[in-house]
This record gives structure tokens, sequence and C-alpha cells, in this order.
């Protein structure tokens, strides 16, 4: 089952009915809390300014299915109605369902804070990090769908090995002979150099851009966008030496390597941590016919 | 059944550089954990490694701040360890590729950080913990080291003596998240726990929804001891509405704190006449609920960071991450407006009772980083000395299991005879349970004394156990139990705690427990049964919080992070100790062992802590 599937629009949306009764939860502790929680902010904005105290609510048409479930076999949306809050962001309202709503709601999540790379969805039809997208921003109802192209194992939860695969064939470690040998002496780089490879080393392996990828989603084998960056955070640190990178390029100049790329731009319009992906991909392009010049 | 010489669980920092270190000792070595390595917490650490590495700093400048830190709880051999060996493992990271931030002769940047004397907190940018994580991520790649990711590890395989000292840990049992399989590891060497903190217990956390203390209610429910739990770190700088860190590297950069008068207060209140901000953690965090408490606090509820001062360009150099924070989480620019920020569950001091070889008192069974408490840290930890911690005790950790030898420990693991018995009249008796299938891990009874025995009654309870949940079809979620108990830890064990509070939160936590017995997992599949998974951990998070409160109402002092309405002086005649709890049948259940002082050549005289 792979979620290329659901980019026929129209054919999911017949199957949302039996789930509204869903949406009647008893009152939790936790509910009550963010019911607090909420007032407590009402009270505070309407004797700050005028404030609008109305509860407003969120809706969201979540991807749910489940390989084993006999009713959740057949992909479908379901609906959810969450109670919006200011500054909910899309993991805060998936939370928020499943905790209400429905337990077996799946996705990944940890750090809530941009940072682990865990919940790449597809959130009105575009790869993002359903912790760093706010729900104001969005318009409703809310799609939230696993990333494209690749497995769905389960709701939300896609099949990541693929991705690390390509993350691992670019032989993503520093390699240098050359260390220094003075106790406690670092290998010396400029600020300039460090500020060269900034950028590529924030990757948080989320898979937004790959997702993205149109070449990637025809060429099983292409490296992809996030891959060919880890090589660039190497290949541009001064601190491993010329033979190495060379040795860099020619993994990346293979038949699925740099040139594929046709410099689309969906991965570095998608990248959660502002990386120039296509910028780096072109980089490399570069250096590789520069090094290739100098064989011939 | 899978076997393998060393069995990391957990591959944060600690667990990445305890497989490492293994590999490099010649040991079979494997990663079992539940989230993919790079997803682990370790990326959230912001603000950097404390190592003494420059001209007119040394070790013992670091261990002497170290301690005075840990308000003198911290074990002198653990601490100078520490100190020493943090130096050559971070310019091991900077040989294994680490982006750190560089001065302009190229040298590493270090800068100042709370309660140093020296500013050693070696960074790259404010993302340090992300870096690290990944460099560490990609050595083990580059060793070819198996990792079962996405594998939850959720019993030990420990024989069953009654005595937790003569008991040996043979291996773990995990579930496979994306199938739902269950299956025994066993280690022929040994299995190190480095599954970090238990920040869920509280409400508002800087902590990731993952850090559920599931190696410390593993290790406590095997026997071996939990130690200074109620020492909490509350970091001063959380954003109010979701609790994502500010780094201090903020403060350290300059960055000032202001009431809703406009006023700095960590001078104007003197709370910290010398150091002002950049005071330890707890003094930062008890002034500003202070501010707040006395009708000073920005809507009631928070305090301003601002560091608009330091211009974009040193922003934009040294802090970019924090500019991204406010604005994605909090809606603010920090170049153009303070920054809101509150104390937030940040850090366990605590955590299972090890030596400074990473051993604890079961043969085998040795913990690593945020779980372990060596001590380093004692009552309060300084910022930059988390990350050091994960490498230099990972390391060691990870060879020890692997068969090095690191030499005789000087710090003693396990109840022993002439130990302190706790004499208070507790509320409630800890670890008391009452619940199967899914009890203690060993239960003292003798029976199980080998490792095909230990592995295949683990596995066995544990199949029953996840069989009972997945079958139950009704009675209580779980999430609701987790967030009575994460409100209860944040009412009443939070910054200041009173005697009477900790107590309703005993009560509550007791409440928790009993209605766990009716927990069900409402989701009937095998296929990354994340309602399942949450279930096990909530279990996990009431054993950690319930000694969490516990250690919070016998330590009637104040001391570093822990604060006592009743107790508000440092009792160094009575308190120089280590509070531990230990679920072990026929042994007491909470006792002490003293605090070791007596470094390499000097005593540490505790002193009046002030900045």
């Amino acid at each position: 089952m792979s979620t290329q599937r659901q980019k026929q629009p129209d054919e999911p949306e017949t199957q949302e009915a039996p789930t509204d009764q869903e949406m009647k939860a008893e009152a939790s502790p936790q509910q009550k809390r963010l019911q607090r929680k909420r007032e407590q902010q009402s009270a505070r904005e309407a004797s700050a300014d005028e404030g609008e105290p109305e509860e407003e609510t969120v809706h969201l048409k979540v991807f749910r299915y489940d390989p084993e479930v006999a009713d959740k076999q057949e992909p479908r949306f379901d609906d959810f109605h969450v109670p919006f809050e200011k500054g909910m962001t899309v993991l805060d309202a998936v939370m928020y369902a499943r905790d209400h709503f429905d337990s077996s709601l799946t996705f990944r999540h940890s750090c809530r804070q941009a940072v682990c790379g865990s919940d790449a969805f597809f959130v009105n039809g575009k790869q993002r990090l359903g912790c760093k997208t706010q729900i104001s921003d969005l318009s409703q109802p809310i799609r939230v769908e696993p990333l494209p192209h690749q497995e769905v194992v389960k709701d939300l939860v896609v099949d990541m090995d693929h991705f690390y695969e390509q993350m691992h064939a670019v032989e993503p470690y520093f390699q240098s002979e050359d260390l220094p040998q003075g106790e406690l002496e670092e290998q010396r780089q400029s600020r300039e150099n460090r500020e060269k490879i900034k950028m590529s080393s924030r990757c948080i392996w989320c898979g937004a851009c790959m997702s993205s990828c149109n070449i990637a989603a025809g060429d099983n084998q292409y490296l992809g966008p996030a891959a060919i960056n880890k090589a660039y955070k190497f290949a541009m640190d001064d601190r491993e030496e010329e033979e190495i990178k060379e040795h860099r390029l020619r993994i990346l100049e293979q038949e699925h390597g740099v040139w594929r790329c046709q410099t689309q731009f969906s991965c570095t319009e998608v990248c959660p941590k502002d990386i120039p992906l296509t910028e780096h991909i072109q980089e490399l392009k570069r250096e590789a016919v520069k090094k290739n010049l100098k064989f011939w | 059944m899978y076997e393998h010489d060393v069995i990391v669980v957990g591959a944060g920092g600690a667990g990445l550089r305890a497989a490492v270190a293994a590999h490099e000792a010649g040991a079979d070595v494997a990663m079992v954990t539940k989230l993919h390595p790079v997803r682990s917490h370790t990326g959230a650490a912001e603000g950097g490694i404390n190592a003494a590495l420059r001209e007119g700093d040394d070790w013992e400048l670091h261990a002497y701040d170290t301690m005075k830190g840990s308000d003198y709880l911290g074990d002198a051999p653990a601490v100078e360890t520490l100190a020493q060996d943090a130096p050559e493992e971070t310019i091991n990271l900077e040989h294994w590729g680490m982006p750190f931030s560089r001065e302009d002769d190229g040298t590493v940047s270090q800068r100042p950080f709370g309660g140093l004397s020296f500013p050693r907190t070696t960074y790259a940018g404010a993302e340090t913990g992300h870096h690290l994580l990944h460099t560490m991520y990609e050595q083990v790649v580059k060793r070819g080291i198996e990792v079962y990711d996405e594998w939850f590890v959720t019993r030990l395989a420990v024989t069953d003596e009654p005595d937790p000292n003569d008991r040996t840990c043979h291996g773990v049992v995990a579930y496979d998240v994306q199938t739902g399989k269950i299956e025994g590891f066993k280690a022929r060497k040994g299995v190190v726990l480095a599954t970090g903190g238990p920040g869920q217990a509280f409400d508002h956390t800087t902590n990731a929804v993952s850090c559920t203390g599931d190696g410390q209610a593993m290790a406590y429910r095997a026997g071996a001891p939990l130690e200074d739990m109620e020492f909490i770190q509350f970091h001063p700088t959380s954003l109010p509405s979701t609790g994502v860190l500010i780094s201090e590297g903020v403060r350290g950069e300059g960055g000032i704190l202001y009431n809703d008068e406009g006023e700095r207060f960590m001078f104007e209140y003197g709370y910290a006449n010398n150091s002002g901000e950049l005071a330890s953690r707890d003094v930062v965090a008890r002034a500003e609920l202070t501010e707040v408490n006395e009708g000073r606090g920005v809507n009631d509820e928070y305090v301003h960071l601002d560091m608009r001062h330091l211009g974009e360009e040193r922003i934009m150099d040294r802090l970019e991450n924090i500019l991204h924070l406010a604005e994605d989480f909090e809606g603010v620019d920090g170049l153009v407006e303070p920054m809101p920020v509150k104390p937030g569950q940040h850090y366990a001091m605590g955590g299972i009772e090890t030596d400074e070889n990473g051993a604890t008192c079961i043969d085998g069974l040795y913990a690593a980083g945020e779980c372990a408490c060596v001590s380093v840290h004692g009552g309060n930890r300084l910022g930059g000395n988390a990350l050091p911690e994960l490498i230099v005790f990972g390391k060691r950790a990870g060879y020890h299991a692997a068969g090095g030898d690191l030499g005789e420990a000087e710090i003693e693991t396990g109840y022993a005879d002439d130990v302190e018995d706790d004499d208070t009249d507790l509320p409630i008796t800890p670890g008391e349970a009452g619940i199967e299938p899914e009890g203690v891990a060993a239960d003292g009874s003798g029976q199980v004394t080998d490792a095909a025995g230990s592995l295949e009654r683990a596995v066995e309870a544990e199949r029953e156990r996840v069989d009972h949940l997945l079958e139950k079809d009704d009675g209580v979620q779980h999430s609701e139990i987790r967030s009575k108990l994460q409100q209860a830890m944040t009412d009443y064990v939070n910054v200041f705690r009173t005697e009477e509070g900790v107590k309703k939160a005993l009560k509550i936590i007791r409440e928790c427990r009993q209605e766990y017995q009716d927990v069900y997992v409402a989701d009937p599949s095998r296929t990354f049964n994340t309602d399942l998974q949450h279930t096990i951990e909530t279990r996990n998070l009431i054993d950690v919080a319930e000694t969490i409160a516990l250690g919070a109402l016998v330590r009637d002092e104040f001391r570093g992070a822990h604060w006592r309405k009743e107790h508000q002086e440092r009792k160094d005649d009575e308190w120089l100790k280590h509070t531990l709890i230990s679920w072990d049948r026929g042994k007491p259940s909470v006792w002490y062992r003293p605090v070791i002082l007596e470094g390499e050549e000097k005593t540490y005289e505790p002193k009046v802590r002030s900045y």
C-alpha cells in the first residue's frame, strides 16, 4: 500500500460518516486541564483587550489505514473536530484527537520542537513538520496524510527504511587520515568554512524532501536530496582531505546521483530547516565537472 | 531470540557512545531503541559541552564548579572523572567531524555558562546536541553496529536471588513496534541502559514525549536502587505555551531577564548579586517564580528574556536557532521583542545508582547518561554538564560492559548492612504494586538463577502482559492516568515543594497505580501500536514519579534544586547523603549512603553556595 494512490482527491472522501460519533468524548482530566488553560487564556485576552472568547474548533481530515484491522484495511479519512487554542500546531491537534477521541490514531512524534524529525506529514497537499505548522496558517478542513511516495505502515506512519538506506549510501561519516597528533589538539577550521557547511548540517532526516521529489518517486535508486546534502556537508568541509572529497564526488556523480536532479526546487520548498538543498546539489554538480575536467 | 555480547538500550548520546566504546573493545554490540537514533532527545540539547580545554582553565576548576553547583551532593570520584575526561572526549568529537563553532584562529569556540568560573562551554551554534547526536550516529554507521530501531525494551532479564547484589542481568525483552513481535535479546557480557530522563512525569517539560523513564523503572523493578530522585532541574527559560527550551546560551551571550515592571530582578531583588542571570539554574528558576508569585510576573505567568541588545549579527552567528524556536513555538520575534520564559521541568539529576564505571549493583547491568546517577550532578546540574556526562560515562559503561578494565570503582553500589535506613513514617509503601501480571522483574524467590531461565521467564511475562492489555475490552485508557499523574507532579512536586503538597501527590500517584490495574489498550492491532507503547510507558512513569515524590518527602532540607517550604536551609549535619529507594522484597525501601567529598588530592568542603 502506498500513498501514491491517495493522489486521487475524491476517492476517500466518501467514507467518513461513521466517525462522527467518536467526537463525543468524556471529560477526562486532560480535557479539563486544557479547558482550564483555554479559559485562563481567554480571560487574559478579554481583560487585556476586547478579546474574542468564543469556542473555535479545528476540522481535521486524517488518513487512516491499518493492514490488520478489518475496517481500516481500505484506506479512509476520519473527521476530527478539535478545540482550537492560540498557537496550536498540527501535531497538537492530532495528539488531541488521539488522546480524546481515538487512541488508535497513529503517528510518529517525539521532541515537539522540530529537531527529532519524526513528524513530517502531508498537510493540505504539502510536506510539513506537524510540530512547526500552525493551524492558523492553514485552510480548513485540514487534510493530514502520510508522506507520499513511501509505503504506509499505518495511519500517518510510513516506512523509513529506504530513506535510511539512501542516507547510509553516501558514506555519511567524517573521514580524515590526517588528525593532529598533539594532546587535545583539534583540527583547525575557518569560520567561513564552518559557515559554508552550517545549513547542510541542520538536516533532521525527516524525509520531507525525498517525499516531495518527482525524480525520487520515479527512480527508486536516486540518492535523493537529503543524502546528497549529507554528502555535501562532508565534501565541503575543509577538514577532509582532497582525495576523500574526490572519493565522495565519485559516489555522487554515479548514475543515480546528482545528475538526476532536474532543479525543480520542490525539496528546497518543503525543507523545514530551510536548507538550500537544490543549490547544494547544483554546487556538487559543478564540483564534479571541475574534477572531471582535471582528470581529462 | 537474538544474541550479542553487549546490548545497549537507547540510542541518544550516552547509548551511541557506549556502543562505539564496546565495539572498539572488541565486543559484538547491538543497540535496541524505541526511536531511530537520530530521533533521540539528545538532539534537543542546545547549549554546549563543558570541557577545560584552554589555558587558564583546568579540570580542577571544572570539578570545583560542578561540586559547588551540585550543592555538595556530587560524589567526588564521579565529578573528577567527568572533569578529567571531558577535554579528551570533546576533542574526540571534533576529530569525528562534529561541526563546532569556531574562533578566528580556527579553534573550537567556548562561551560562558551559569555557575562556571571559566567560559568552558564548547558549542556548535545553539544546536550542540543535534550535532553531537548526528556525529555519534555517523560513527555507529561507520562501524556497522547493529541497530534494532523502533524496538521498545520493556523488561530486563535478571536472575532473582533474594539480594539484588547477587543478581545477574542476562539480557532484555523488547517489543518490535512495527510488527508487535516480542523477543528476548541475550547479552553475553552486559546490558547498558541509556534510556534518558523521566521528564514526561511532569506536565510542563522541555523533554520529548519519549522521555518516560523506561530504563529507570525497569532497573528499579529488577532491584537496582534509584538514587536522589527528588532532584529535578527546572530550566529557567522554557517557552510558556509548549515548554520548548530556550538555551542558557542566550544568557551566556548576555541575555537579560526582566519582570513585568521592567526590572532586572536578578540584581534588583538580590537573587544573585554577582552572577545575575548566570547564576545556577535552580537559583534563577526560583527567582522567576518568586517574581510571579509576588505579582511582578508578565500576565501572572512568566518573565521576559531579552536579547535584542546583542544585535542581529551576533544573534545570527551564535543563537540563530533560538530565533526559530521563539517564532515557531511562541510567535515572538526575538530580534524585535523580548521572549516570554518560565521554568519548565528539564532534567533529572537522580537515576539508576551506578559507580564511576557505569556499573550497577546487578552484575552485567550498566547505566549511563540521564537515566543514571553516578553521581555527578548531585542536587543541581550545571548547564553544559549533561553532554560531557553522556560521552564520558557512556564510553566508560560501554567499555566496561564489553569486558574492559577500568580498575576498581571507588563509589559503592547496592544496599549493604551498614547503610542508614530511613525511619520516616511514609504515607505509602514504595513500589507496592499489587499489579499483576506485570509486577517486578525479579521477585527474590531465588528460583531462577541462570541465563536461559531468566530470559525465558522475562519473555513469557511480557507476552502475557501485552496479551492482557490487548485482549482487555474496556477499562481506563492510559492517557487519562498519565495526565492526572503529570498534573499532580507539576502542581505539588515542582520548583516549590511543601510537605502537604508532596503527600497529596503521593496519594494521587497511588490512585494512578490503582487505576492502572484497570488499564486497557483500545487499538487491537499488532502493527505500530503506539497506544500499547504509551500504555506501557505510563506504567514506567508511575513508578518513577513515585520515587521522585518519596525522595522529595523524606529530604527535609533545602539543597540544590530541592526546595522545601518548611525547611529553608541546607542541613549539612544530617543530609550530606544520597537518598536511595529500592524495590526489593525483604529490604528497607528508603535508605541513605553518605556523599563522597574526598577527591584525588583534596576534600571538597561544603561552603555557602552564592552566585
